[in-house]
This record gives C-alpha cells, sequence and structure tokens, in this order.
C-alpha cells in the first residue's frame, strides 16, 4: 500500500483550518468590542468539522457553461452568540472577558492540533528513515 | 492564510482605539479651554467605530475589521458662566466652557486603554502560533 500523505495529515489539517477561522471570527470580535450594533458571531467547531468532514463545501449544479459558479463552504457554521446581557445600550453583544477566554481556549487548542500534526510528521520521517539519523 | 487576518484585524483594533484615545486626550486637555462665544468653543469630540464589510468581491472572510466613520463633536449645551472679570468674557460679560465631562473622558480613556491591550494580546497570541507553524516538523 503506498503511502499517502493527504490521509496523514487529512484530519489535523482540517481541524487547523477550522481553528484559524475561528481564530478570525474572535479577533473580529475583540476589534469590535466597542462597536455600536456589532453582534459578536462564532463558529461551531463541531458542526464545522462535521461539515469538513462530509465533502466540505456545497456547489450548485451546473448544467451548461454560462451558468454561473456557485459554491459555499467553510463559514456556513458562523452563528450570532447569544448575549448574556441582552441590552447594553448601544446594541453591541461584545463580551469581551468571553471572547478573551474563547480565544485562549481555540489558541491553545490550536497548538494542541500542531503537536498532533507534529507527531505525524515525525512518524512519518522516522518511517522514510528507517529509523537512523 | 488567514492567520494574517487575525493580525490585521487586531491591527484595525489597535489603530481604533488609539484613535478614541486621541479624542480622550484632547478633551481632556481642553476641558479647561475657555472662549468667549459658543462657536469657538471647544466641543468634546468622539470618535464613532463600524464593523467593516466584507468586500464583495472575492472569498469571504468570517472575522471582520474594525473602522473609524469619524469624530463628531458632541451637542450637548456648553457652560455658560457670568464672570465680567474674565479677560476672554464677551461684551454681555459672560464665557464659554467647553461641554466635556471629564470623569466620562477617564473611564472612556480606561475602556480604550483595556480594548488596545486587548487587541495587543490577541496579535501576540497569533505570533506565537505563528512561530509554531514555521517550526512544524523540524527536529527529530
Amino acid at each position: 500500500m503506498a503511502i499517502n500523505l493527504d490521509k496523514l495529515m487529512g484530519f489535523h489539517h482540517k481541524a487547523l483550518q477550522i481553528r484559524t477561522d475561528r481564530m478570525e471570527v474572535l479577533a473580529g470580535n475583540l476589534a469590535n468590542a466597542n462597536t455600536p450594533g456589532y453582534k459578536a458571531r462564532d463558529i461551531d467547531f463541531q458542526k464545522a468539522m462535521k461539515s469538513a468532514q462530509q465533502s466540505a463545501g456545497h456547489n450548485l449544479t451546473r448544467t451548461h457553461d454560462n451558468h454561473i459558479k456557485g459554491s459555499m463552504q467553510g463559514t456556513g457554521e458562523l452563528q450570532f452568540r447569544i448575549p448574556n446581557q441582552p441590552d447594553t445600550g448601544d446594541g453591541n453583544t461584545v463580551d469581551v472577558q468571553v471572547e478573551r477566554n474563547t480565544f485562549l481556549d481555540n489558541g491553545l487548542r490550536y497548538q494542541a492540533g500542531m503537536e498532533f500534526l507534529n507527531g505525524k510528521i515525525k512518524g512519518m520521517k522516522k518511517a522514510i528513515s528507517g529509523g537512523q539519523q | 492564510m488567514s492567520l494574517f487576518n487575525v493580525m490585521d484585524i487586531a491591527s484595525t483594533g489597535m489603530s481604533a482605539q488609539s484613535v478614541r484615545l486621541n479624542t480622550t486626550a484632547s478633551n481632556v486637555a481642553n476641558a479647561n479651554s475657555v472662549s468667549s462665544s459658543y462657536d469657538a468653543t471647544y466641543k468634546a469630540r468622539h470618535a464613532v467605530f463600524a464593523a467593516e464589510l466584507n468586500q464583495a468581491s472575492g472569498q469571504q472572510n468570517p472575522g471582520s475589521k474594525v473602522k473609524v466613520l469619524g469624530i463628531v463633536e458632541s451637542s450637548k449645551p456648553l457652560q455658560v458662566e457670568y464672570s465680567p472679570g474674565h479677560p476672554m468674557s464677551d461684551e454681555n460679560g459672560y464665557i464659554y466652557k467647553p461641554n466635556v465631562n471629564v470623569v466620562e473622558e477617564m473611564a472612556n480613556m480606561m475602556s480604550a486603554s483595556k480594548a488596545y491591550e486587548t487587541n495587543v494580546q490577541v496579535a501576540d497570541t497569533t505570533k506565537r502560533i505563528f512561530r509554531r507553524v514555521l517550526r512544524l516538523g523540524q527536529g527529530q
């Protein structure tokens, strides 16, 4: 059986991609912590992972060359956060503490994902070199 | 690579908060700038933030940047004081003081500096993760 690097990386690669997207969303929330009317958003990791595993993305079927290409992927799981405080006076629903913790948590999990990938790469290197230095 | 976007977002947050700090500094500095007419008096300035919409073309980014829409002058009434002996008083003996609420400005300043700090931390975390990505697969 041939070694498939794509299969080796596949799962963790997708997980890291979602983690990066989530990090971006959370950074956006934190940057907009004082923007009136801004609604905090987040990515549901579980749902995103599920849809990433089931061959990510939804494409429009094109039966003619003139049809417009349409595809949607990744950020479909982007949802608004349910605020702890319904009314803050300016319509902003960002809770900085919650966002910071979530950002930190997400960052740590990203690093954990990197460790997994690192382990896979190390294993593969060992397999290639036959355990010799 | 969207890690760069995280950096971008954090930096827009930082620059927006520094505009806010700037207006606060200017308000506090001018809190006692007396003048002799209504129009010439300093009025408290405030930055207005808005979430930047994603570009319509190209791929959609999940996070949104922040931008400063503009700076508005407060429309609160000025403090008019009767003080005929003041060198800046008008012909009726009134002086005009800015509508700056110093306590409000101090609270604003703390909020802005906290928000700035948060954005710095976001950028810092992103940098650390970047480093790790660059080291991926290195070493035995």
